[in-house]
């Protein structure tokens, strides 16, 4: 069932198009990611979902009603903010009681949600603390708290995890994952960062320059990148610019890359081909030969570098384990043809 | 090792600062009659200084004047400081809003008198009041426009995101935040008001003069150790004042 659908919205800060026409539908019980780099309009469409910023034009529905015409504080969503906003004024007690409060429950039942939050999270003793007495990973665990006590139909989650450290940040992907399953409202996390987003979501939206590239499940989305731009945001990826036949993309200078090419396809036309690094593997009767220009070594694998004649760009390649070749060594590398990816 | 010598200059700056202060007031306490020579310790001076009708009456004056402007000045520069960081970014509008602040005293009082008179208003307490309305006014919004610009703004947003309404985030969760700066602000007002003279003279009525008008009528035919009395009273206050101040600062910092 769709919970939210965003309809040609556009949104212009002056010159600059922050979106363009975008469209989606956030499913109901979801957790759903907006994916992209700095500048992608990203932050925007999370803000005009919270109330604090207006479309130029399309229109915004939750559960079919017109989302837009509610201003901020009357609207079923709720914002973790990046920074986490806690009141430092107030305990953490008082934060989480904030929202419950302006809907102006009964004291005893405010007590008691407020209580039972703080036990989901684990911050039971830390009640009457201030923010400023807590951890970052308790103040991230406390804001998160006084949103989810709304029990709001949506909840968006702006950059959850970057003012963390690495070790906390692990810990809390899972949390939020437990937190997401145990009160089943649906999620909406922003985040630049697409280990993040893919570990996350359930389904992650690709937004560049204002516009959404592709909506896919994290799988299909890695393992199908349908534009240039998807292929090489979301994990490694090696790109081939060439011209389409019918047996492969033929690269000026290299030679004709194998890969599935489909029965309606437009052969003779510019298109790239993208290879992912651990599909790439080192044959005696490869497609590209090249020089080995650097190893290095990561435990569980190994990247290589490879520069090949007529290439752009080193081609990347991991190994299981140790390398199984050295730095100036002359190699060739082949890959299946279905491991390889069109895009127009 | 720096050499004990090499502070000098520093002891004999605080030297200068605050010699004539300790003669003012040790010669509070001197039992003579003449606020030059020594007589012996009495607190006699104290004694003539609560009986004194016309110093109290002045000191009930300015009280009056000093809690109402300040009440005045904080609530109105507050409200200015807010009303400008939300919905201008003008420089001519913020210096403007600072300028009476550090305008020269005596160009202040001119203007106010010249400004009384145009509108025919009749000069007294009520004069007073409103003139140090003016220039506290200035020194809040300075004061709270200086905290406003650490705010953190996503916090208001939060506010109307968990279901606050734009007056009930206003009470709830600004003014709490910028409370350290009105705070400050309400105490600089206060004893700016309270020791003020230029302004006071000019836009008091001849019947309800202030405490500063009453001791400068009384310093001119001669200093008594009374006025010596008056000025360590008045000392006392000021450095609660200040020691209040540091100490708000400190918990503004501690918020950070």
């Amino acid at each position: 069932m769709t919970l939210v659908s965003v309809r040609g919205v556009t949104r212009r800060f002056g010159e600059v198009t922050a979106l363009d026409d975008v469209s989606l539908d956030i499913e109901q019980g979801e957790f759903f990611a907006l994916l992209g780099p700095s500048g992608c309009g990203k932050t925007t469409l999370l803000r005009i979902l919270a109330g604090f910023e207006r479309p130029d034009s399309g229109e915004v529905l939750l559960d079919g009603a017109d989302l837009l015409a509610l201003p901020p504080h009357r609207r079923p969503v709720n914002l973790m903010f990046q920074s986490y906003a806690l009141f430092p004024h107030l305990s953490v007690e008082k934060n989480i009681a904030y929202g419950l409060e302006r809907e102006r429950l009964a004291k005893a039942e405010i007590r008691e949600r407020v209580a039972e939050v703080l036990e989901t999270i684990g911050l039971g003793g830390a009640a009457r603390r201030r923010p400023d007495q807590l951890s970052g990973g308790q103040r991230q665990r406390v804001a998160l708290a006084r949103a989810i006590v709304k029990r709001p139909r949506l909840l968006l989650l702006d950059e959850p995890l970057s003012a963390l450290d690495k070790k906390v940040r692990a810990e809390m992907q899972l949390e939020l994952k437990r937190l997401q399953h145990e009160v089943g409202i649906t999620f909406v996390v922003v985040t630049h960062d697409q280990e993040e987003a893919m570990s996350l979501a359930d389904r992650i939206a690709v937004l560049h320059g204002g516009g959404v590239e592709q909506v896919d499940p994290p799988v299909a989305l890695y393992e199908r990148p349908r534009t240039r731009f998807t292929a090489d945001f979301v994990g490694a990826n090696n790109l081939f610019h060439g011209t389409l036949r019918a047996q492969g993309v033929e690269v000026a200078g290299v030679g004709l890359l194998p890969c599935d090419v489909p029965a309606d396809a437009a052969l003779g036309t510019a298109v790239d081909l993208a290879v992912r690094p651990e599909n790439i593997a080192f044959t005696d009767a490869g497609v590209l030969r090249g020089t080995v220009l650097d190893t290095s070594f990561y435990g569980g694998q190994s990247r290589v570098s490879i520069a090949v004649p007529g290439v752009a760009q080193p081609v990347e390649v991991t190994a299981a384990g140790a390398s199984p070749v050295a730095q100036g060594a002359e190699v060739q590398l082949g890959w299946s043809p279905a491991h390889a990816v069109l895009l127009p | 090792m720096r050499s004990r010598w090499a502070f000098a200059p520093f002891w004999l700056t605080y030297l200068f600062l605050y010699a004539p202060i300790a003669v003012l007031v040790v010669m509070s306490f001197n039992a003579a009659d003449t606020p030059y020579t020594w007589g012996g310790f009495s607190t006699h001076w104290y004694g003539e200084l609560a009986s004194d009708t016309k110093i109290r009456e002045g000191l009930v004056n300015t009280l009056i004047v000093a809690t109402g402007s300040t009440v005045l000045a904080t609530v109105l520069g507050t409200l200015l400081a807010v009303g400008m960081a939300r919905y201008t970014r003008s420089k001519v509008l913020g210096a403007l809003a600072t300028l009476p602040a550090i305008l020269p005293d005596l160009v202040l009082a001119i203007g106010l008198l010249a400004f009384y008179s145009a509108i025919q208003a009749t000069l007294g307490l009520h004069s007073v009041l409103a003139a140090h309305t003016v220039f506290g006014m200035a020194f809040v919004a300075t004061v709270v426009r200086t905290r406003l610009t650490h705010a953190d703004l996503s916090l208001e947003e939060a506010s109307r995101d968990l279901g606050a309404g734009a007056f009930t985030t206003f009470v709830r969760i600004t003014l709490p935040g910028l409370m350290p700066g009105i705070v400050a602000g309400a105490l600089l007002a206060f004893t700016l008001s309270i020791d003020e003279f230029v302004i006071a003279f000019f836009t008091a009525g001849p019947k309800d003069p202030t405490l500063p008008i009453v001791i400068y009528s009384m310093v001119r035919f001669g200093v008594t150790p009374e006025i010596n009395a008056l000025a360590t009273v008045l000392l006392a206050v000021s450095f609660t004042a200040v020691i209040l101040v540091q100490r708000v600062t400190r918990l503004t910092d501690s918020l950070r």
